[in-house]
């Protein structure tokens, strides 16, 4: 068993830099890994480029970063809840690149499974296509996206094991498998650490040679964006 | 003429057994309201959930188990999670039956804005340049016409396109329309609506080749 953790949060971001790109989990403030968020604050990393679906809200999950302006660029498909973010995207102090979902997704699995680039039809005919290679398959038009290029990658899991096992829970899994091995470095935090030969390998989503480095988090507030309930009877 | 309820009403119509179903914000997510219940259909989430059930009673909420409008939902028998890109895979594979989204302009050869107004705050795009450029059945789900009265059905869209040539359907508060290469084709008329309104309200070609029955709701 090759043995991934690390003792804290501190250790697992060593050699996080200035000027860094960084692929984030999570969909909207759901399984977004909120251990490393919070230490990126602490170390005042700046001029930071991050690939992440959403931008937080706020006062929560990559808001955090945004109100300290360590953010120069974010990567992402959808922005619309966090009026920082649009403060400082209308000022022109933050650079903004959208991203259909889908492609999103595809540009991080890409990296993690070695392709350099895929075809997608998604945004054809629009201006995300614009100055990119297009070709025609079987009478349908596609677009040529690149695989992203990362530093780090931080996701968050449900349960981990020692060996950078992963499995999530519900719909926290969302973008955090397809960043995993994704970047030079993945760190992988997680509510629950095992010891190595308590998950089932039959269960494990992510396979620990996608995780440099593992740790038990702490202290998660799993925030909830829009709460909707029905009423009992 | 129909409110927003009535159009769902009238979309849930076009939901067939054994369909999956991603239901986008908005109008669309009223459909699963509607949707009979002695059809099996299955309501994906672009964020990774298949088997999307209604919204958990008070007490159960979980902040783990959401909707792609970052709701709390609950999840039905059958149900599975997956990551994005394996839920990208299954629309961009054309495994989705059916998505049912909004649009801010549809053009008469079925081209859809609905992501992007120049000068406005930009949001994002989401899940939608993949839910159109991908599905083999779309159908969009709006009002005929925007706020100020100009008509949302268009020879051309002027807003940022979403994606070009896609939709098959639309289904708006006064019609049911097709999208041909001759333009929109008018297939029902909303209760109450008449062809010369539908007229009225839709700037693209409409082509009105029959008499225009009222839609059963």
């Amino acid at each position: 068993m090759i043995r991934k953790v690390v003792n804290n949060v501190g250790e697992a971001l060593q050699g996080v830099e200035d000027g860094m790109t960084f692929m984030l989990g999570g969909f909207g403030l759901c399984g977004i890994p909120e251990n490393a968020i919070s230490e990126l604050v602490k170390m005042e990393v700046k001029n930071i480029t991050c690939i992440s679906n959403n931008a937080g809200v706020d006062d929560f999950g990559l808001g955090l970063l945004l109100q300290k302006k360590q953010i120069k660029k974010m990567i992402s498909s959808y922005v619309g809840e966090n009026d920082e973010f649009e403060r400082q995207m209308l000022s022109g102090e933050l650079e903004v690149e959208l991203t259909p979902q889908g492609t999103l997704a595809e540009k991080c699995r890409a990296a993690q499974a070695g392709f350099p680039a895929f075809y997608t039809p998604a945004g054809y005919g629009t201006e995300v296509a614009e100055g990119k290679e297009t070709r025609e398959f079987n009478g349908k038009m596609y677009v040529l996206e690149m695989a992203y290029k990362a530093d780090f990658a931080f996701v968050k899991a449900w349960k981990g094991d020692e060996a950078g096992n992963l499995i999530f829970k519900g719909t926290a899994r969302n973008f955090n498998p397809c960043m995993c091995g994704a970047a030079k470095i993945t760190v992988a935090e997680v509510e629950e650490l095992v010891p190595a030969g308590e998950l089932n390998p039959n269960e494990i989503h992510v396979p620990g040679i996608f995780v440099k480095r593992i740790f038990q988090g702490t202290n998660y507030e799993k925030r909830i964006e829009q709460r909707t309930v029905r009423k009992r009877n | 003429m129909l409110d927003k309820n009535g159009i769902a009403k009238r979309i849930a119509k076009e939901v067939k057994d054994g369909y999956y179903v991603n239901l986008g914000i908005g109008i669309p997510t009223l459909v699963a309201n509607f949707v009979r219940e002695d059809i099996s259909v299955e309501f994906q989430s672009e964020n990774g959930v298949l088997g999307m059930g209604p919204f958990p009673f008070e007490g159960d909420e979980d902040a783990d188990i959401i909707n792609a409008g970052k709701q709390t939902i609950t999840t039905l028998p059958g149900a599975s999670f997956f990551d994005s890109a394996t839920s990208f895979g299954m629309i961009r594979g054309q495994h989705v039956d059916l998505t049912i989204l909004g649009a801010m302009e549809v053009s008469e050869t079925g081209d859809i804005a609905n992501w992007k107004i120049p000068g406005k705050m930009v949001k994002g795009m989401g899940g939608a340049m993949d839910l159109v450029a991908s599905a083999e059945n779309i159908i969009v789900a709006m009002m005929h016409t925007n706020r100020a009265g100009a008509s949302k059905l268009l020879k051309k869209c002027s807003l940022p396109l979403t994606g070009v040539g896609c939709v098959k359907k639309i289904i708006t508060n006064l019609a049911v329309l097709e999208v041909v290469p001759e333009g929109f084709l008018l297939l029902e008329r909303a209760p109450g609506v008449s062809v010369s309104e539908i007229k009225n309200a839709t700037e693209g070609t409409l082509i009105v080749s029959r008499d225009i029955p009222e839609m059963k709701i």
